[in-house]
């Protein structure tokens, strides 16, 4: 059934989209839920790059190639690269709000989050 | 809300929202098949209009630099976040050099493959920060691998070395200039009434390294501020695991 086939990329993403989600959902750890999250959002990185696709398509970088030659999109790897900078000083943030939180209230699940004050 | 119907729901909802998606994957064009116009021309264009051979890179400093302005300035806030939330409050007292013991620095073996190491990674970072208007790279990549220039010194030798390397308020201060220079970069058109984040610079000839006008002047910007971004994370983290307090359990 080539249909399927044609659309793999797509689930693919949505495959690690569900797998970050679930863990998400059952987490016992807040690092753990940090780690879900970017899982959740690298299933966007796979999402747009297979949309920008294009069989025999070379590398957008006309350094060595003719201009003019069909490249792959080059705007769906412009969105990613600086999202991907982005994702890691975000992590870096969401890590420090888990240092915190353990600081102030001594657990790291997040359904104990709650009994939290100040 | 407990664990147990939090995933009652997620197992109703997940599925639902997974039929509905692959219902819509379904439907676009077959992968590989990339239709749209726009990134098209684009990679028609760019090597003419703006003399860069890397059009992901003029995609992102030029023809939607707003959008990576706006990026930039996450990163900021995001950096500003982490010295924020793990700064060391006055009142709160700090063991003294740390329940974890700064470690001793590692074996000479492995300081010898450092040292050759850090030489040709600085190399690469800023070869790469600075070809990023013509081949894969620019000011994003070039920060990250300059930063773990740094980190590398933390590896040879421990902490306070990296401390020493990389002075604190200097850091903050390139940090700061180099988000505010891609923003006064972009404003600068706007004095001579033309639109934010016009290319004026001349644009040279095309495979120059100084060829592509403002895009290369912007990557360089935006790979001081990322390299001084990831070292001020590295800095306070590392602050953080020595010097932090550790609550009894």
């Amino acid at each position: 059934m080539p249909h399927i086939l044609h659309s793999l990329p797509y689930f693919v993403a949505a495959w690690l989209f569900f797998c970050g989600l679930y863990g998400l959902v059952t987490s016992r750890h807040l690092v753990h839920s940090v780690i879900c999250l970017a899982i959740l959002q690298s299933s966007t990185y796979v999402l747009l790059l297979a949309i920008g696709y294009r069989v025999g398509g070379a590398a957008p970088i006309f350094a060595d190639i003719a201009p003019g030659v069909l490249t792959v999109d080059p705007v769906v790897q412009a969105l990613m690269l600086t999202d991907v900078v982005v994702e890691a000083v975000v992590v870096a943030l969401l890590l420090a709000m888990v240092v915190k939180a353990y600081e102030k209230s001594g657990c790291v699940s997040p359904s104990e989050l709650r009994t939290m004050r100040g | 809300m407990t664990d147990r119907l939090r995933l009652a729901i997620f197992l109703v909802a997940g599925p639902v929202f997974m039929g509905l998606y692959c219902y819509a994957a379904m439907n676009l064009p077959p992968w590989g098949q990339y239709r749209g116009p726009y990134g098209d021309m684009i990679a028609k264009l760019a090597v003419y209009e703006r003399h860069a051979t890397d059009t992901v890179n003029a995609i992102n400093y030029d023809y939607r630099g707003f959008d990576t302005l706006g990026e930039e300035f996450i990163l900021f806030t995001a950096v500003i976040g982490v010295m924020m939330l793990l700064r060391r409050e006055k009142d709160v007292p700090t063991s003294p050099a740390g329940k974890v013991a700064d470690r001793p620095p590692l074996s000479e073996s492995v300081r010898a493959v450092i040292s050759p190491a850090l030489l040709i990674t600085t190399i690469f970072g800023f070869y790469i920060g600075l070809h990023g208007q013509l081949t894969p790279g620019g000011g994003f990549q070039a920060g990250v691998i300059l930063a773990s220039a740094a980190i590398l010194v933390y590896l040879a030798a421990n902490t306070e070395a990296f401390k020493r390397t990389t002075s604190h308020v200097a850091v903050e201060v390139v940090e700061a200039i180099g988000a505010a220079s891609y923003a006064l970069i972009g404003i600068v058109p706007l004095l001579i009434g033309l639109p934010l984040l016009t290319n004026i610079l001349p644009l040279g000839v095309t495979g120059d390294v100084l060829s592509a006008g403002n895009i290369a002047l912007i990557s360089a910007c935006v790979g001081v501020e990322v390299t001084a971004a990831f070292l001020l994370v590295a800095y306070t983290y590392l602050e953080e695991i020595v010097t932090g307090e550790i609550p009894e359990e």
